[in-house]
């Protein structure tokens, strides 16, 4: 009895085994989503397609799951390597290929990031839907700092205007920088002594709301609703008669801007 | 007994009180005197900058050897930006000292010009000699003026916490109450009589140029009209309530401002009185949980682009901020990148509406190019690469120099250990134009705490 049984239960074992393996494989390595992963995204695929570049040695930089770079020249060459077309984007035949190729852990790439077992929850990143990433995508020449003092005085000198009233003073910050009539640096220019009211009565120092973090990116990013303005003011508390004889370009909200 | 308990407490608390009012008083002074310290230091500084930098200025126009010169021109440039520095930290938001900004600054342009340059092939010529005197004589008018205010200063005791106060308050004959105002509005005013043949106000040029914007076409549109290609730009014509103003003296091409505000939504666009072409698109809103990639992002931006009639136009640049995209576009002509002609687009990445459009450089500089072939090979450009940057990508592209003049180049993307470079070899003399090293992303703080 038991002779005749013995064969069967290792079959049936094997089996089991097997469909484990082949029915587990193919979970852990679907995670890439749909999405052409393009430089500049960022996100878990971003994070995976650094973690397996990296695993074939293509990618040597820091699993930080944002596409810069580093991760764009990475892609280039494993599509050369495998006779893809070069485009530096991660479409469907380079993550099957990539999935083909290697493997992803994604607990350990992840302990690895954080240095614990737990990604950081939350934080300043609201809308928990979109993975914690460790760095963030920052324009060419700026710092997340630079950007931040920034905000800090558009906040305080316009909140409560309209958007592009916002967009415009930060504009007119780096309008300034780039005159030769005023200081060459962002902090040299808000600090200049009685140039800004919000630095000169302490609302600079107000916490500034995510609004005028954007109106700053946009402006770096080239936006200027204010027409090249160098100068604005408010009519209503304006103390200087010098101001009202510049060119005035327009008004948006409380501020005309002149050059 | 109760009365002397009240006289014990009320004692205590106005000793108390006096301890408390010495204290802050003195902190309050000491923080003035610091502050008017401060002041201080960049005032006597700037004086003393000055002394320098007339006689640095002086000595090198005796000077012939070239092997003299340059040293001497680098160090008139590091003294001007130094004085650059003092002037941006002296209280005169009120009282604009922008002609002496403007005069460092120039000098400062010009030494670095010639510093850098090799002045054994290629010496001072004539009309830089005379603009080299030209400085050194407003530098000594300037420092006579400076060193009056620095006498008066030094002997009336005046403060620079004053002067704020003084330039709200003019006498009757218009003269503010105050020597370093005084003095400094003497320096402007110095400017204005001894450069007046040759003042040409580049940078702040005042009056309405048309010509700024080259690719500004078609007829002058009234406010109906412009209200009219809003509501197609901004896909709105469902009767949204439009607010419209028109542009002042000093805009550089004349435009409607259009703007509505509807459901939590803000929606502002600046168009061209002439043609009602956009410059500027933003709109302000919550955004939701993301559902687009950056890629489809992109298809959309293109997209909208062909629709308002940009043609030819490459991604050069995309990056996400926030579930934002935001997408940098050059236009391409015949294979040749051309950066001054930019556009960027915002694309929300919630739902895929456009939320901004900026096409002011596009509108400036857009003309019909006739580009001349290279003069040099791609593969001699190549080698005027340093040869530890490892070259991964190259195009044709036409950048602006440093003197604002567009010219062709050979764009190299390279890699050296960690870091990219843009490096522009000019394809007509091989020289290297300008190299720049690419921003990665940064480490976000916040994660790390």
């Amino acid at each position: 009895m038991n002779r005749v049984h013995k064969p069967m239960i290792f079959s049936l074992t094997l089996f089991v085994f097997l469909s484990v393996f082949i029915f587990a494989k193919p979970e852990q390595t679907s995670a890439f989503s749909d999405q052409v992963i393009q430089q500049g995204a960022v996100g878990e695929d971003v994070i995976e397609l650094q973690a397996r570049l990296k695993h074939i040695g293509f990618y040597n930089g820091k699993i930080d799951g944002v596409f810069g770079w580093g991760t764009y020249w990475a892609l280039r060459n494993f599509q050369y390597e495998f006779g893809m077309e070069i485009d530096g984007l991660a479409g469907q035949t380079a993550k099957d290929k990539l999935v083909q190729t290697t493997n992803y852990d994604k607990e350990k790439v992840k302990q690895e990031m954080y240095g614990t077992g737990t990604a950081p929850s939350g934080g300043n990143n609201e809308g928990g839907e979109s993975a914690p990433v460790s760095s963030t995508n920052v324009p060419q020449g700026y710092s997340n700092n630079d950007i931040q003092l920034m905000a800090n005085a558009v906040y305080g000198e316009s909140r409560g205007e309209p958007y592009e009233g916002q967009v415009a003073v930060a504009a007119v910050i780096l309008n300034r920088v780039n005159s030769p009539l005023f200081p060459d640096t962002v902090s040299g220019v808000i600090f200049e002594p009685r140039a800004f009211t919000a630095v000169a009565d302490g609302q600079i120092w107000l916490e500034p709301n995510e609004q005028a973090r954007e109106a700053v990116l946009d402006a770096i990013n080239g936006w200027d609703p204010s027409g090249n303005a160098l100068y604005y003011f408010n009519p209503d508390t304006a103390t200087s008669g010098w101001i009202w004889s510049r060119p005035q370009i327009k008004t948006i909200g409380k501020h005309i801007f002149c050059s | 007994m109760y009365r002397w308990i009240t006289i014990t407490l009320l004692t205590v608390a106005l000793i108390s009180v006096s301890i408390w009012g010495y204290h802050s008083n003195k902190q309050k002074n000491d923080l003035y005197v610091q502050a008017e310290n401060e002041y201080q230091r960049s005032f006597h500084e700037l004086t003393y900058n000055m002394d320098v930098l007339n006689d640095q200025i002086g000595t090198s126009l005796a000077m012939n050897s070239p092997d003299k010169l340059s040293p001497q021109f680098v160090d008139i440039w590091r003294i001007s930006s130094n004085a650059h520095a003092n002037t941006g930290q002296l209280p005169m938001g009120l009282l604009p000292i922008h002609k002496t900004e403007e005069f460092l600054s120039d000098l400062g342009d010009f030494t670095y010009q010639t510093a850098i340059r090799n002045l054994d092939d290629d010496p001072l010529t004539d009309e830089e000699t005379e603009q080299l005197e030209k400085f050194y004589k407003q530098s000594g008018e300037i420092r006579d003026e400076l060193r009056e205010a620095q006498h008066l200063s030094l002997s009336n005791g005046s403060k620079w916490m004053d002067v704020e106060q003084a330039l709200l308050n003019t006498d009757t004959d218009g003269k503010k109450d105050n020597d370093m105002v005084n003095s400094f509005q003497a320096v402007e005013d110095s400017f204005n009589a001894s450069t007046e043949e040759t003042t040409e106000e580049s940078t702040t040029s005042t009056d309405t140029e048309e010509h700024s914007y080259k690719n500004v076409t078609g007829n002058d549109l009234t406010e109906e009209e412009a209200l009219k290609k809003a509501e197609k730009i901004f896909g709105r014509e469902d009767g949204t309530e439009w607010t419209i103003t028109k542009s002042g003296d000093g805009a550089l091409t004349p435009m409607y401002s259009v703007s509505y505000d509807e459901n939590g939504e803000r929606g502002y666009a600046d168009l061209t009185v002439k043609g009602g072409h956009p410059l500027n698109l933003l709109i302000s809103r919550e955004i939701d949980g993301k559902q687009l990639s950056l890629n489809e992002g992109f298809e959309i931006a293109s997209d909208y682009l062909s629709e308002l009639g940009f043609d030819e136009m490459q991604l050069f640049q995309s990056s996400e901020y926030d579930k934002v995209g935001i997408y940098s576009f050059v236009y391409e002509d015949d294979g040749v990148r051309v950066f001054s002609d930019a556009v960027e687009v915002k694309v929300a990445l919630d739902n895929g509406d456009i939320t901004g459009l900026t096409a002011n450089n596009y509108f400036k500089n857009h003309v019909k190019r006739d580009i001349p072939n290279p003069a040099i090979s791609e593969e001699e450009a190549r080698d005027a690469v340093n040869q530890n940057v490892t070259i991964q990508e190259n195009h044709l592209a036409i950048i602006d120099d440093s003197q604002g003049k567009e010219i062709l180049t050979y764009e190299f993307l390279g890699t050296r250990d960690d870091a990219t470079y843009r490096i522009f070899i000019n394809a007509e003399t091989g020289a290297e134009e300008k190299i720049e090293k690419m921003t990665d992303a940064e480490i976000n703080y916040n994660s790390v705490i």
